[in-house]
């Protein structure tokens, strides 16, 4: 299978660099998954994992809360606001992160940042939740 | 001409500075260490950040809706500069050479006619900054609690910054820190951050993007991140420059401790043997006199 350039990084230090088959991003319009080749395209990035495949049946999940993704035919550079992979999550930092998110639930009033905030404590409780297993 | 007990009690005093800055120096080395790599881990996404935004903002042409970070508010009346400086003192120039540039750049817009608002980042700037422009510096932000610098903190200013951008309370923000360039070499470093200035794309990349969702959505969320990058990157240069001239200020106090504990030290040793020799002739003088 055909492989592509894959950057994750984050404000703090790189997390991932190198070839990959296959990359699934949470964007705020819904999953896409991004293959070689893929059309140039910039997307923003809502709180959700990131599944990178870098051999087929081989995955490694990491947790982004917001930010870019940019395709161009260099290949694919995740700039995360912040990311966490799998290994490093536990549920008290999880926990955090709810807490986090629901204090700017509660802090805003402007309904589209409202439903952001929602949405990524939805998405951080399903996470919470899939990490029991 | 000082008694020989107060030749040592001062030679004494300055071995004591001497270990003290040796100490600060080592402890310095040590934390610039930290600094740099996490001065090194940044850079990266602030790069990155830049080309997106290059590119994504060479696409589009500035116009009514383009956003205010980019556009500016179209008048340049009001200027707000965000002095980063350290906590502490005993860094070598670091603090002054920041405020120095500073200080000279609020006295040009001054003389220009133009307000000056002065936001301080550090209690070290804060320090020399007030007694020129009390009336002029409208926040103080503390990290002094900050153990290791994180995204937050850059998020934190970023937000107040924005804030008052949002209330109209100033046209063009500046930012003023220290550019690490090596140990010995910090270079005060003025930028503007509002409104952003876009390096030209390189051209290379004329592919048709696709925005999702659109371009002006993506732009209005990337702009105000890229602030809170720019000012994180800031905080982290600063960091990692703090440290080198601490590390050299606290160097050269050393070796001139050092230079100064032999130059006591001979004078010590020539007086106590003047004071050998004229007691041995007041015993021989006195013998040959009986």
């Amino acid at each position: 299978m055909a492989t592509f350039t894959f950057e994750l990084v984050s404000p703090e230090r790189v997390l991932f660099s190198g070839d990959v088959d296959a990359v699934v991003l949470p964007a705020t319009e819904g999953d896409m998954t991004i293959l070689a080749g893929h059309s140039p395209v910039m997307t923003a990035l809502k709180t959700g994992f990131l599944v990178i495949t870098s051999t087929p049946g081989n995955g490694r999940r990491v947790l982004v809360r917001g930010g870019f993704a940019d395709v161009n035919q260099n290949g694919l550079t995740v700039l995360a606001e912040r990311a966490l992979p799998e290994e490093e999550l536990t549920q008290e930092i999880l926990d955090h992160e709810i807490l986090t998110a629901e204090m700017h639930y509660d802090a805003t009033n402007d309904p589209a940042a409202k439903h952001a905030a929602e949405s990524a404590v939805a998405q951080l409780r399903e996470a919470k939740a899939a990490l029991n297993y | 001409m000082p008694s020989l007990k107060d030749l040592r009690n001062r030679i004494a005093s300055v071995k004591a500075t001497q270990k003290i800055t040796k100490a600060m120096q080592m402890v310095a080395a040590a934390k610039l260490r930290r600094a740099q790599t996490a001065a090194e881990a940044a850079r990266p996404y602030a790069e990155r950040m830049a080309v997106v935004l290059g590119n994504l903002a060479s696409g589009i042409t500035v116009g009514p809706e383009t956003p205010r970070l980019l556009a500016g508010t179209g008048s340049d009346r009001v200027h707000l500069l965000i002095v980063c400086t350290a906590e502490r003192g005993l860094c070598g120039a670091f603090n002054s050479s920041i405020a120095r540039l500073a200080r000279d750049h609020a006295n040009r817009l001054m003389a220009e006619g133009k307000t000056v608002k002065i936001i301080c980042v550090g209690k070290k700037g804060y320090d020399i900054l007030r007694r020129q422009f009390a009336e002029q510096i409208i926040e103080l932000i503390d990290l002094r609690s900050v153990r290791q610098l994180g995204f937050e903190q850059g998020d934190m200013i970023a937000q107040k910054v924005l804030a008052r951008y949002e209330a109209g309370e100033f046209d063009v923000a500046t930012l003023f820190y220290s550019r690490f360039r090596s140990v010995i070499a910090q270079i005060p470093t003025a930028q503007q951050i509002i409104p952003t200035q876009i390096e030209a794309s390189t051209g290379a990349n004329d592919a048709v993007y696709d925005y999702e969702p659109d371009e002006g959505e993506i732009l209005e969320t990337l702009l105000p991140r890229n602030l809170t990058v720019q000012i994180f990157r800031a905080l982290l240069e600063n960091a990692a420059s703090e440290q080198g001239a601490r590390m050299s200020a606290m160097d050269n106090a050393t070796r001139n401790a050092g230079e100064m504990i032999k130059k006591q030290t001979m004078t010590y040793n020539r007086s106590r043997q003047a004071m050998i020799t004229k007691e041995l002739i007041e015993i021989i003088s006195g013998a040959e006199a009986l």
